[in-house]
């Protein structure tokens, strides 16, 4: 296989096979949590579940003020990279072009000088969450080896996609196809680990929120 | 595999439904509920993160509930939970957890923690790894039907006592009465002055009412020690005899733990709604209050403050009753820092009161509650739940701080109007 084949076997079917593996598996896991089901809660209703439910969903984006000022570092690190990662994700233009000519629909832009200094925010901010990660005694003590492939498969597009950007490392085809890469690894390890939580946590939310609002407690 | 773990597995299992399983997938692992429970914060030991006492569960639910999970189980590939991992947890899972749900309240991506503890807990008790002190408890409320083993002579006898301070009549077995009245043997035993404040409350508020012979216990041990056969069953003594009586409301006494028992576990526990509505004591007297049937002569000049009972507040959603009455019957409230739905636990609840083991740790995490009261400084501590007040003056003895601690019902009781 030469070197031009490779590329385009990394942009054509390898994105295609991995864009299957992310869709069927997120779907999979999903399904796999709804059709536990739960019992109906008997008790007699103080306020509403549903309203609580959407309500928690919401809510949990924002931090109780005790978390604020207990774990600083951790809400406002984890802020910044996971906004940073979004607003990359889905506000440079080459991403929309792809967006637009895959699946059909599009959005505008943010210049591309926003979206560079973004990138550079939040390499820092994971590369922060990684040292934070290993020193904090908590989270060291929780982590397992999917914590640190997690944050690998998390990194690598960004860094890829910065050097392919900037046109260094590389060169400039190369080091797309690295970032495309990056970005199918991405896809093919999410579906089996905690990224899951991208599509979870509004179930966890809603349930949690579903359980506190019939007692009439707001979470 | 042994038996008592195949039992503890399989009760795992049955535990498991789409919430745990949305909760399982959904932790990342940020750590955020350990600054949330005060095992953690007051010992500084990240053993007590609270998703990490629920590790076995998650692989329970991870082998059999995942495909990954199966596939990689099928392929040996996988650690299965031991007997001697559950026997590990034992600890985590009851001495170091009061179910005060906090941790459910600032998880980020919004996991219930404390209700797959609970879970945990019926898996557990099946594989014998349950701590002697619940065991003990859960036992005499089976035979006894009070986990202290408390009987009913001995209620009579505080009957008695209570109806020659008051003058009133405590009315037991009244059929067709409005209200069927519980307590906890904590408040027969050591806060009778409770039965008294009832009574004389609703005598002023002309509320008909009564207690059962064959049910006044309101705690549950079968909830704590995590056997649901044994909590439906102490439900159902409650049930039929509400039922026999023909009662409409039966009111949860001030003890949390009493509360989500009967109140939000119990018609599950039994498998159908109650025929009756449940109501916590100080819901009971709001509603009073805001009827204009409960009227104050004075009010507490005393600084106090409100400790908010977890199960009664956070896991119960009577949060803003108290503050209501506090408010009607003290002149100056104060509330601390964080209380409410945030409030932080006494460090005694969920069973861990009844498990000897867990005495100095329950001492030690009381230094989160003593911060709070510094931040404070009241002159008496008022709360609703006679096991958080038992352990408050526990608590604020060891750690010689001179703040009585007193009954929201009975400091209400007190200032009765005469009219």
């Amino acid at each position: 296989m030469s070197e031009i084949e490779l590329f385009n076997w990394i942009r054509g079917p390898a994105l295609q096979i991995a864009t299957l593996i992310f869709v069927v598996g997120v779907v999979v896991r999903i399904l796999e949590v709804l059709v536990l089901g739960r019992k109906q809660d008997l008790s007699e209703a103080r306020g509403s579940g549903v309203a609580g439910g959407l309500r928690t969903i919401i809510s949990r984006m924002f931090p109780d003020r005790g978390t604020l000022q207990r774990s600083t570092f951790n809400v406002i690190a984890g802020y910044v990279f996971h906004v940073g990662f979004l607003v990359t994700l889905l506000f440079y233009t080459p991403h929309i072009l792809l967006f637009r000519d895959s699946l059909g629909v599009s959005w505008p832009a943010l210049p591309t000088p926003v979206i560079d200094a973004t990138a550079v925010v939040t390499l820092i901010a994971l590369i922060a969450v990684l040292v934070h990660r290993i020193q904090h005694k908590v989270m060291r003590f929780l982590s397992g080896f999917q914590d640190y492939l997690v944050w690998l498969v998390t990194f690598l597009p960004l860094l890829t996609g910065y050097f392919a950007f900037h046109r260094v490392v590389l060169d400039p085809q190369a080091m797309i196809a690295v970032h495309i890469l990056s970005v199918e690894l991405f896809m093919v390890v999410f579906p089996f680990t905690k990224l899951m939580h991208t599509f979870t946590l509004f179930m966890a939310r809603y349930y949690n929120g579903h359980i506190a609002g019939r007692r009439g407690v707001k979470t | 595999m042994s038996a008592s773990l195949e039992k503890g597995i399989h009760a795992l299992k049955e535990q498991i439904n789409a919430p745990v399983a949305s909760f399982f997938s959904s932790c990342v692992r940020c750590g955020l509920c350990a600054e949330a429970c005060l095992f953690f914060t007051e010992t500084g030991n990240p053993k007590y993160t609270p998703i990490h006492k629920l590790e076995p569960m998650r692989r329970v639910w991870q082998q059999e509930y995942t495909f990954w999970g199966r596939f990689a189980k099928a392929l040996g590939l996988s650690k299965p939970v031991t007997d001697k991992e559950l026997g590990d947890w034992e600890t985590l899972v009851y001495d170091s957890c009061t179910l005060c749900g906090r941790c459910s309240m600032v998880c980020p991506v919004g996991n219930d923690i404390t209700y797959m503890i609970r879970k945990m807990r019926e898996g557990m008790a099946a594989s014998g790894h349950a701590p002697e002190g619940l065991v003990g408890a859960t036992k005499l409320a089976v035979t006894v039907g009070s986990p202290m083993g408390v009987k009913l002579p001995a209620l009579q006898a505080q009957i008695r006592q209570v109806e020659a301070e008051t003058g009133l009549k405590v009315p037991v077995n009244v059929e067709g009465a409005d209200y069927m009245l519980l307590l906890s043997s904590m408040e027969i035993m050591n806060f009778p002055e409770f039965i008294g404040a009832v009574a004389k409350i609703l005598d002023k508020a002309k509320v008909s009412w009564t207690i059962s012979s064959e049910a006044f216990e309101a705690t549950n041990s079968g909830i704590q020690i995590g056997v649901s056969e044994i909590a439906a069953e102490l439900v159902q003594r409650i049930v039929d005899a509400a039922d026999k009586l023909k009662v409409k409301n039966v009111i949860s006494p001030e003890c949390g733990h009493a509360y989500m028992a009967i109140r939000w576990e119990g018609p599950n526990l039994v498998g159908k709604p109650f025929s009756f509505r449940v109501v916590h004591v100080l819901e009971l007297l709001d509603e009073l209050r805001a009827d204009g049937r409960l009227k104050l002569s004075s009010k507490e000049t005393q600084r106090l403050t409100y400790h908010d009972p977890c199960q009664v507040s956070r896991r119960g959603g009577v949060v803003d009753q108290p503050r209501r009455l506090m408010d009607m019957v003290a002149e100056n409230f104060d509330e601390m820092p964080e209380s409410g739905t945030m409030n932080w636990c006494c460090g005694a609840g969920g069973g861990v009161s009844s498990n000897e083991r867990a005495d100095d740790l329950r001492l030690q995490v009381f230094k989160r509650k003593k911060a709070q009261l510094e931040a404070v400084k009241p002159d008496a501590l008022v709360s609703a739940c006679s096991n958080c007040r038992i352990h408050l003056e526990d608590g604020l003895e060891k750690y010689g701080m001179d703040i009585p601690v007193l009954s929201l019902t009975e400091t209400i009781a007190e200032h009765l109007a005469d009219e």
